[in-house]
């Protein structure tokens, strides 16, 4: 699935995460991840997100994630709305 | 429960409530509807509500999201949809949909339950056959708020202007056997005037009362829980009714009264409701 224009989901709240999907003119998937628990959990919230894109057959995205604690399945759900909206 | 609210919908099942609401409707917002659908999509995929009957409020049909709204919900299996504004045809169309949904997904047919929204005036006059038309009608919920601004009114805290409201879907739902949930009381501060406003909701007849904040349901659950006499007497009238059953005696008596079939059904549902509060 293309990435026809940039889209964002979620929000700064307490067990949420904001996304915002761009398209990836070079090519591939970039992720910037920031975290709040980062250090215990970035490596396994960076997989949900990956997933979730390999879920929709995304392959060109820049994914700039803000994570307030997010449930794996808040963070699938957020990705899922944002690849939406960006068709 | 706000249904794009990820902190929320989380906790709803540790609260308390017997039920807990999942909303689409009024506490999303029109930007944020498909976000909301997936995420309550996901919480009833991922988390353990326990026993805890999980409820997702739609929106109302005549709108382009409800649709969408019960094709993707229904296929994770809620427990029950609530339907704003409710009409027999709508829950007719409703049925229908839930009926193909439920066989592509492989679920038993009927299985998804429904609770109509009685918050108009026409639903009013028109709730007997609201419950009628279609067999998955569990309950229905009073929409004070809605229903007083149908009818172009002020809502009060006393609740005298949905007084013939509440006698008419308390009654119809008792004759259809289906539960009545009282609107809810949306002063969240006011826990007096909570109490005295369930209390006159049970003395009316009905089964439950919607919470509109988690702090209520502690309230609501003391007014609607039985007194430890009332108990008492209640697992009385079953042990002497188990003892007059073996005595093929079809009526007994009791302290002196007869007990006949209204006391004895009374004395079950104390003891159904108290064993639901963990009474006993």
């Amino acid at each position: 699935m293309e990435i026809n224009k940039p889209s964002k989901a979620g929000t700064m709240e307490s067990n949420d995460i904001y996304v915002m999907l761009m398209p990836n003119p070079k090519g591939g998937i970039e992720i910037s991840l920031h975290s709040i628990v980062m250090k215990q959990f970035g490596e396994e919230i960076e997989r949900v997100i990956l997933d979730t894109l390999k879920g929709f057959k995304v392959e060109n995205i820049i994914v700039n994630a803000q994570d307030k604690g997010a449930l794996n399945y808040t963070i699938k759900a957020r990705i899922e709305t944002a690849i939406k909206r960006a068709q | 429960m706000p249904g794009n609210t990820p902190a929320m919908l989380q906790d709803a099942g540790i609260l308390g409530a017997d039920s807990i609401i999942l909303d689409l409707e009024d506490a999303v917002s029109l930007t944020e509807k498909d976000s909301a659908r997936i995420l309550v999509r996901e919480a009833i995929k991922n988390v353990d509500y326990s026993n805890v009957e999980v409820v997702v409020r739609i929106n109302p049909f005549t709108t382009e999201f409800s649709q969408r709204d019960i094709d993707i919900i229904a296929r994770v299996k809620p427990d029950t949809l609530m339907v704003p504004k409710a009409t027999e045809e709508e829950l007719k169309a409703i049925n229908k949909i839930l009926t193909e949904i439920e066989v592509q997904e492989g679920f038993d047919t009927g299985s998804i339950k429904l609770i109509p929204i009685v918050e108009t005036a026409y639903g009013v006059e028109n709730v007997y056959n609201i419950i009628k038309s279609c067999d998955r009608i569990v309950g229905v919920l009073l929409g004070g708020e809605d229903l007083t601004s149908d009818l172009g009114i002020k809502r009060t805290k006393e609740g005298e202007e949905v007084f013939y409201a509440r006698n008419r879907v308390a009654i119809a739902c008792k004759a259809m056997k289906v539960d009545s949930i009282d609107t809810p009381f949306t002063d969240t501060n006011d826990f007096e005037g909570l109490s005295k406003d369930t209390f006159k909701a049970r003395s009316l007849g009905f089964t439950g009362k919607a919470a509109i904040n988690p702090r209520q349901i502690d309230t609501i659950h003391s007014v609607y829980a039985p007194t430890k006499e009332e108990i008492k007497y209640a697992k009385r009238v079953l042990e002497a009714m188990e003892e007059a059953e073996k005595e093929g005696k079809g009526v007994f008596s009791l302290d002196g009264k007869m007990v006949d079939a209204p006391v004895i059904n009374r004395a079950k549902n104390t003891i159904e409701l108290a064993k639901l509060l963990v009474l006993v």
